[in-house]
């Protein structure tokens, strides 16, 4: 049994569970799903600045707070307990279109070479985690949410502002991917 | 079907998971939600949904994985919420479930662009960001830290900003 769940999970079981996610956060407290509000609330709670949008009780959300506290605790049990001891499987393409870039560590789920604590002093870990994740914090909330709070709790939920975002986060992201990281390759080679 | 129970409920303004239990909880039984928290979190380990790898695959149409995750989720959350919806499921504290419909502003554009592009490049959205974390990759604290910087940027200049 644990042989199988150290396997690396196929689409259609983590499909479904997160998709469960949705019913069972309405059902256990009356909470929509989403993730990137938790940003906001640490917003809220360490550097509020009487700034209106981050004026607000946030300990009546807190809940959204525990969550991400589960879902940081959750990765440590899985790599600790139950992960897989195999590199991981990347398609061809993708592994042959990175390799070109620039990317030599395919041994773990991140690129150490971009991703590891010796990076984060440097172009790389300037570019990667620190305007990357300025993008994701900025852009999350002004779209309104993620892609939890739009594509997967809103999209249930038949919206159509949230189609827009989620053809827009695709869009941002194929813009990325395809024109931006190769700029962004030759300029920390 | 005649509602009879209107409450309003404060929320901080535009939140896309506001708390609407209208019973107070009380801080311990929050853990219902770490513990929900938890589960998540191993499934996108498992399913290495954290991974950068994946996130390229997607955007780089080599693999089916992220869409078939993403498609199924939305599947499963929609007939669910279908059912909630048709057969007025109550939560446990037997209160009717919330909805709230969405307003379209052109933020969802222009925010959504620009968190696309920081997707490709973190390989995070920020449920992962946590999961990332959590899995021993501690550089992404500081990705995590400039995401709560962004959304601080946001919040200071949002009113100067197109919506």
């Amino acid at each position: 049994m644990l042989e199988i769940i150290r396997q690396p999970w196929p689409w259609y079981v983590a499909g479904v569970l997160i998709g469960l996610t949705v019913p069972a956060l309405l059902l256990i407290g009356n909470k929509s799903f989403g993730v990137s509000s938790s940003l906001r609330h640490i917003c809220a709670a360490c550097m509020p600045s009487k700034i209106p949008f981050f004026s607000y009780d946030w300990k009546k959300e807190i809940w959204n707070l525990f969550f991400v506290g589960g879902i940081l605790l959750g990765g440590l049990i899985a790599m600790q307990l139950l992960s897989n001891p195999e590199p991981i499987q990347i398609a061809e393409s993708t592994k042959a279109q990175l390799s070109a870039l620039g990317v030599k560590d395919f041994s773990g789920l991140m690129p150490n070479d971009i991703f590891g604590v010796d990076q984060i002093f440097t172009l790389k870990g300037l570019i990667f985690m620190v305007f990357g994740g300025f993008m994701v914090g900025f852009g999350t909330r002004y779209a309104g949410g993620c892609t939890s709070g739009h594509a997967i709790m809103g999209l249930s939920n038949l919206q159509l502002p949230s189609l827009i975002a989620t053809i827009s986060f695709m869009v941002g992201g194929f813009i990325s991917t395809w024109i931006l990281l190769p700029y962004i390759f030759k300029l920390i080679a | 079907m005649a509602e009879v129970e209107e409450f309003v409920i404060e929320h901080p303004m535009e939140c896309e998971a506001p708390n609407d239990q209208i019973k107070k909880e009380r801080l311990f039984s929050n853990l219902k939600y770490l513990v929900l928290g938890v589960l998540f979190g191993i499934v996108f380990v498992k399913a290495e949904i954290i991974s950068w790898f994946r996130i390229q695959e997607m955007f780089r149409l080599a693999a089916f994985h992220m869409y078939g995750v993403i498609g199924t989720a939305i599947v499963v959350g929609a007939i669910s919420i279908f059912l909630i919806k048709k057969f007025n499921i109550k939560t446990i504290e037997g209160e009717k479930v919330a909805f709230h419909p969405k307003t379209f502003n052109k933020g969802q554009i222009f925010g959504g662009l620009i968190f696309g592009l920081g997707w490709a490049i973190t390989g995070a959205c920020p449920g992962p960001l946590f999961a990332q974390i959590g899995s021993g990759f501690l550089a992404v604290i500081i990705t995590l830290l400039s995401a709560i910087a962004g959304t601080w940027v946001y919040g200071k200049f949002r009113d100067k900003l197109p919506h």
